[in-house]
């Protein structure tokens, strides 16, 4: 019934969906951002440890659909370990990986969002979580919306 | 009642209806968002177009008396349509959401001041939410809400009567919830308002095209609804306003066709419905407008609506005999619409995979996001249904459901 669906919904989105990794509050974080995508109401608040330039731990919260979660959990994963420039320039090629299903360099796991630019209306799903990281970093304070995506 | 209408032979009416969507027939089911468009609307379109196209209210040429004609006649076509008393009730718009702006900018600016109350419910769609709350900014009024129940989206009237404060100036509220399916007691609450001399506005963007509609009746000041919701062309809407209110207001926007005489310091403004349409209008919106109004009224909007709680009714019933699912609206006398939420099963994710099945349906907080908020969830998945949807397709939607939940477990 639903064959054509399975280049987004892959194997390893759907695990992390249905059991999202990091997936709890952190109290005692360096910084945090909260995530909002208007057009659905996903909401997801994005927490990072740091140890002077380096991610030490990541984890978020919120509520989304499959795709939105997987990815914040996957985020998670990835940026642990990840210098604050490493984890900018992974958002630039997921980024690039969402909108075009191309993208340079190594990106891990993550290469199982290489179908979303298929499926436009589901590329703020994907990088949602992205943007709250980059305000993380930044220490932005207001949420972070994904309403500004060129895509 | 009309006489029963063939359903198959109308639906043949609409050439979009007949395509596969990722290789399986369309279900179109978003019907709530917008409705498709018969053959003969897309033709008046293409006609005016090629035939009798130029601009309104201005020229002696030929053509624009057409025009005019034209435009003017589906102004009389939209008054019939509601029941209203004549064509001068009738104010092009947009569609509802300009209309409710019109009102909440032109008659909330005149009659409003600080302290003054703006009445709504708690189920308005954000047309009938932000409007109100930029007038209110302005003024100082301030705005209460008609509670709801809870899942079933019907407004607890108990409270009614403590509501109705004297400082109570406006009601407004939807006449059918677009995320819900209730059918509010419009007729009901307008005549209390009146009594205490509160003004009212319906919200139609969900009634119109779908049950008989009689503004007298029903005993509104005002009364909004969208021609693309009931088989016209998009960008088109109408503002009905009782013609004594109407003409306590003050302009919309200023520029040609609203005015009497223009001076470089003052100007005087025409009647309603002419002072408030300013520029150049839609033209060829009201022309396929006119034609979709003659479209449904040929079917019988009381049979429109029969069918709509046929499909709607089978269709719950169908969905409540599942599990891990979470049904919204009221179970009685339910309009053209279900919205549902799966256990574990984002709605956009339902939206998703139904797409891939072929089916369209709509998954989001449907611009109702504080009734959302209330109700502890973020979004729904709703199939919306009109005349053309038959039970066979409510099948396989229930079917593709079906699917999803195995999928997911």
């Amino acid at each position: 019934m639903f064959d054509d669906i399975n280049d987004l919904y892959q194997q390893v989105i759907l695990d992390h969906c249905k059991k999202p990794r990091n997936f709890h509050e952190m109290p005692q974080c360096s910084c945090s951002a909260q995530g909002f995508n208007p057009l659905c109401g996903d909401n997801l608040k994005l927490f990072l440890t740091l140890d002077g330039e380096t991610i030490k731990d990541a984890s978020f919260v919120g509520s989304g659909c499959c795709i939105s979660k997987a990815s914040a959990s996957l985020l998670t994963e990835n940026v642990i370990g990840k210098s604050k420039t490493e984890a900018s320039q992974m958002f630039e090629r997921v980024r690039d990986l969402v909108t075009t299903g191309n993208t340079t360099g190594d990106v891990g796991k993550l290469a199982v969002f290489a179908g979303v630019y298929k499926y436009p209306a589901r590329v703020k799903c994907a990088i949602l979580a992205w943007h709250a990281l980059i305000g993380a970093l930044k220490g932005e304070v207001a949420p972070v919306s994904t309403e500004n995506e060129q895509t | 009642m009309s006489l029963t209408p063939d359903w198959a032979k109308l639906r043949a009416d609409f050439p979009i209806l007949n395509q596969q969507v990722h290789g399986k027939s369309l279900v179109y089911f978003d019907n709530a968002a917008t409705s498709q468009k018969p053959r003969s609307v897309i033709d008046a379109l293409v006609h005016y177009y090629e035939h009798d196209n130029a601009n309104v209210h201005r020229g002696i040429h030929e053509l624009s008396n057409r025009a005019t004609n034209a435009f003017e006649a589906a102004r009389t076509r939209t008054a019939k349509f509601l029941n209203a008393r004549s064509g001068d009730e009738i104010i092009w718009t947009r569609g509802t959401t300009e209309a409710i702006n019109l009102v909440a900018a032109t008659w909330g600016s005149k009659h409003l001041k600080a302290g003054d109350v703006i009445l709504l419910t708690e189920v308005e769609h954000h047309s009938n939410l932000v409007p109100w709350q930029l007038i209110a900014q302005k003024t100082g009024a301030k705005i209460a809400y008609i509670p709801v129940t809870g899942d079933e989206g019907t407004l607890d009237l108990s409270k009614l009567d403590s509501l109705l404060t004297s400082q109570v100036k406006l009601l407004s509220l939807v006449h059918i919830s677009n995320s819900m399916g209730t059918v509010n007691p419009v007729a009901e609450l307008c005549a209390k308002a009146r009594k205490l001399g509160i003004v009212t506005l319906v919200d139609g963007a969900q009634s119109a095209g779908h049950l008989p509609v009689d503004v007298q009746a029903i005993g509104c000041d005002f009364f909004a609804f969208s021609g693309h919701k009931i088989c016209g062309p998009t960008g088109v809407g109408a503002l009905y306003g009782r013609y004594e209110v109407l003409e306590t207001m003050p302009p919309y926007q200023g520029g040609g066709e609203m005015i009497l005489s223009v001076g470089y310091q003052k100007t005087e403004f025409k009647h309603a419905p002419h002072r408030f349409e300013a520029g150049t209008p839609d033209i060829s919106g009201p022309i396929g407008l006119h034609v979709a109004m003659d479209y449904l009224d040929a079917i019988g909007r009381d049979n429109i609506w029969k069918h709509d709680q046929e499909l709607a009714n089978y269709a719950y019933e169908k969905l409540s005999a599942l599990k891990n699912i979470r049904l919204f609206g009221p179970k009685q006398n339910r309009a053209g619409l279900v919205s549902f939420l799966l256990k574990d099963v984002h709605a956009h994710d339902v939206v998703e995979f139904a797409n891939t099945a072929g089916v369209a349906l709509r998954g989001g907080h449907h611009c109702t996001q504080p009734l959302m908020h209330k109700l502890g969830v973020e979004s729904t998945a709703r199939a919306s249904f009109y005349f053309y949807n038959t039970k066979a397709e409510v099948d396989v939607f229930v079917e593709v459901i079906k699917g999803i939940q195995k999928f997911f477990t």
